[in-house]
Order: C-alpha cells, then sequence, then structure tokens
C-alpha cells in the first residue's frame, strides 16, 4: 500500500507527465481554451491510463516477454490502445449516458495521446509490478487532469488582457505551461515516504 | 481515335516542378508543424537539451513520416475509410519499431537518452496529420515530398530548440556525437566548451558560466514560445485572433 501511495504522489505531483516529460502536450493546447472541455479530456484521460495500464502491463508480462515478443511492443500496445478506447467508448455509450456525454467526444481524440502510450513504455521501462503500475496510471492520469484544468482556467482569464498580438494564443499557451512547469519543481520537495509509511533506506 | 486516346492521358508533369518545390519548402517557416499547425509538440520539446540527439529524433522523424506518407498514398484506394485510423497506425507502428531496432543497433547510448521518445514518434500527431490531410488524397511521389518537407519543418524547430538550448545551458555544441570528436582529436568532444579552460574556445567563452535553466525540461517551452513569437511578428497573417 505504502508503494502505491508512494507512486501515485510522485507520478501526479513530482514527475507530472505535462509538465515534466511533455507528454499529450497537442492534445493539451489544442484543447484547453476553455475550462468545461478541459474537464471532460483530463476525465478522459484518467480514465482510458488507469484501464490500460494494467492490460497492457499483462500483455507485455505474460505474452511479450515470455515469448520473447518485445519487438512487436510498439505495434501490441498502440492495437491495446486503440481498440481498448473504442470499446470504452460503446460501454460507456449504452450504460452511462451522463458520463458518454462528458467524455464523448474526447475518447476518440485519446488514442492518439502521448500520454497514454508513453506511460505504458515508462512502464516497462521503469519496470515497475502490477499495482505500481496501477499506481503509475491513475497518477499520471490525475497530474494531467490538474495541469490541463489549471492552464485552461489561466487561459480563460488572460483572453482579457492586453498581450502582444503576435504572442496571443499559442505563444501565450507555451510561456504559461513553462511558467507552470517551474511553479510545479518546486513540489519535488515533497517526501513521499511521508504519506505511505515507505521508508528509503529499505 | 487515336487523338481521343491522347487526350486522355494527362498532361506530362516535371518530377520536381513548382508545386513539388512548394510542398518541400512550405512546412519549413511558414506552415511548419511545430509553431505554426501545433502538431508533434510533445516529442520536439524532450529531447532537445542537447543538438545530437535531437538531430537523431529529427533524422528518426524524417523517415517515419516519409514512408509513412508514401506507403499510406500507395494504398489509398485499398484502405476502407473505417478502419484508416488503425490502418495508418500499424504502418506507422512498424515503421517506429525497425528505427527503434535499428537506432538500438547503431548508436546505444543515444537510444537509452532518447528512451520513449522513440516509441512516441507513432503517436506525434504530425505523422498522423500528414496522413489524414494529405496522403489518403494524393499521389505517392507527392505525398513523399509532404512527409519529407514535414519531418524537415519538425527537425529544424528540434534542431534549433536543441542547440539555443545546449549553448546556453552547457557552452558545447554536438556533445556526444562520433563526428566532433574525430575531428577535434580523442576525448574531446565539445566545439565550444566553457568549462574546460584548454580548448580553442575558452579564450572567447571562458568568462561564461552556464546557465542551469537551460538544461531543465521547461526551457524548451520559453525557446519555442520566443520562436513563436518571433516567427509571428515577422509575419503578422499568422497572428492567432482567436
Amino acid at each position: 500500500m505504502g508503494d502505491f501511495v508512494n507512486i501515485f504522489i510522485k507520478s501526479a505531483f513530482i514527475e507530472n507527465m505535462i509538465l515534466a516529460y511533455f507528454l499529450g502536450m497537442c492534445s493539451f493546447l489544442a484543447v484547453s481554451k476553455s475550462l468545461s472541455t478541459a474537464f471532460g479530456l483530463g476525465l478522459a484521460v484518467i480514465f482510458v491510463l488507469g484501464i490500460t495500464m494494467p492490460i497492457n502491463w499483462l500483455i507485455n508480462e505474460f505474452l511479450l516477454v515470455n515469448f520473447e515478443l518485445e519487438f512487436l511492443r510498439f505495434i501490441v500496445f498502440i492495437a491495446v490502445i486503440a481498440s481498448t478506447v473504442q470499446l470504452v467508448e460503446m460501454v460507456v455509450e449504452k450504460y452511462s449516458p451522463g458520463l458518454y456525454a462528458a467524455l464523448g467526444i474526447f475518447l476518440p481524440l485519446i488514442t492518439v495521446n502521448c500520454a497514454i502510450l508513453g506511460g505504458s513504455l515508462f512502464m516497462v521501462s521503469r519496470e515497475y509490478n502490477l499495482t505500481e503500475s496501477i499506481a503509475f496510471g491513475l497518477g499520471g492520469g490525475f497530474g494531467w487532469f490538474l495541469a490541463i484544468i489549471a492552464i485552461a482556467a489561466i487561459r480563460e482569464r488572460i483572453r482579457y488582457s492586453n498581450v502582444p498580438p503576435a504572442l496571443r494564443g499559442l505563444g501565450m499557451a507555451f510561456l504559461l505551461t513553462g511558467l507552470m512547469g517551474l511553479a510545479f519543481l518546486s513540489l519535488s520537495g515533497i517526501d513521499p515516504a511521508v504519506f505511505g509509511g515507505w521508508n528509503p533506506a529499505k | 481515335m487515336a487523338t481521343t486516346v491522347e487526350t486522355k492521358v494527362p498532361k506530362n508533369e516535371p518530377l520536381f516542378g513548382k508545386k513539388e518545390r512548394v510542398l518541400l519548402t512550405d512546412p519549413l517557416l511558414d506552415n511548419n508543424p511545430i509553431t505554426i499547425q501545433v502538431l508533434g509538440v510533445c516529442s520536439a520539446l524532450a529531447v532537445t537539451s542537447l543538438v545530437y540527439p535531437s538531430l537523431v529524433m529529427a533524422v528518426a522523424v524524417v523517415f517515419v513520416c516519409a514512408f509513412s506518407s508514401l506507403v499510406t498514398s500507395l494504398l489509398r484506394n485499398a484502405i476502407p475509410k473505417a478502419v484508416r485510423l488503425i490502418v495508418q497506425l500499424v504502418i506507422i507502428a512498424t515503421l517506429v519499431t525497425l528505427v527503434n531496432e535499428a537506432l538500438k543497433a547503431i548508436n546505444y547510448p543515444v537510444y537509452k537518452q532518447l528512451s520513449v521518445y522513440i516509441g512516441l514518434i507513432i503517436t506525434n500527431c504530425i505523422v498522423m496529420g500528414r496522413l489524414e490531410a494529405f496522403a489518403m488524397a494524393n499521389k505517392p511521389w507527392r505525398s513523399f515530398l509532404d512527409g519529407v518537407g514535414n519531418g524537415l519543418g519538425y527537425g529544424l524547430i528540434l534542431v534549433v530548440v536543441g542547440a539555443i538550448r545546449e549553448i546556453f545551458g552547457k557552452g558545447t555544441l554536438f556533445a556526444g556525437s562520433p563526428i566532433v570528436m574525430r575531428f577535434i582529436g580523442p576525448g574531446e568532444e565539445y566545439i565550444i566548451d566553457t568549462a574546460t579552460a584548454n580548448q580553442w574556445g575558452s579564450s572567447y567563452f571562458g568568462w561564461y558560466a552556464n546557465n542551469n535553466l537551460m538544461v531543465m525540461s521547461v526551457a524548451a517551452m520559453f525557446v519555442i514560445a520566443v520562436l513563436i513569437w518571433w516567427q509571428r511578428s515577422r509575419n503578422p497573417k499568422l497572428v492567432d485572433i482567436s
């Protein structure tokens, strides 16, 4: 349990997917113009990361590593992600129309969101186990959610400011993300051990 | 009879005419994938702390972009509309796997440095964006050129950002690359090295203290923001109205 909380905190705040690794930057910049759409996309990312991460872990561990098929990893992972997104979309549409209305248009976008594939690839390169990869998926998704909500709120307000014309829109979004990344650097002082009773000395 | 047949044959267009040249040069500046189309930003930011890995990344993207456009364009009439995204993803993923395995065999240190970002070319929006927007509707040769052009436009930004960050952040250029090491001599891998005082650059740059902000990942955001600013003030037509 300690490891779960530890990795969750670490992936959400200290090694934030957008602000430290720039994963999912394209949709981050494109969809952060208003708060409500940013909220929907953020939820969808948490959702899909939380589901695909354990699936990809199981496939990697029991199929790819077992049969020495690691060179197929990219194709298998992207196929898993694409089909999971499709499946999730159909299930959500049938059983939860409210959630579908909120996430609906964002789910197809997520297939090509680097954060999802990047999460799975990081999971492999850091050799997480199943619990850790679930924690990483949920934590990373939550960190992504936080970052896009924050930038959308700032961008809504900055529309009323007098920004130089050439910086309007995209340029300002880049500057703001950079400043936010600097702000998040201060969170790297957090000691995750406090939350889980995990002792780094062990 | 013969004349009617001849009119049906399309005019013989030059292999590399004006249209083709525009396909190559337009994405370099005025329709740049990163600063104007805002596609494929993720990897552009993460790998640019040094020039050499950025250059390798740029070459990888040009390769994947060009050949995925070519293959998709060849298959464009055979791909059913409903599953075209999956087919495109499989084509891209195959090419990226090739690049990944090749890089692992040729240059392992750089492969380790780029880590997951080579794999992330698959979800790089610029590749898929060009397949959707261009290759699905155009002939193979022109699609290939479009892929090369967009890959180069992407690579240009990568190398420029990498150079700025490396010069200000570490005081070097092309650190870690084999070519430069051979030029300067064994063991000396830097052209301009401000950290040590025994190289030709030292007399001019010895006063310079490294700017650690440029090494951090957030610096890429500021550098690209300044590039966008410069580009849009040069050409007011590109200014974002919304």
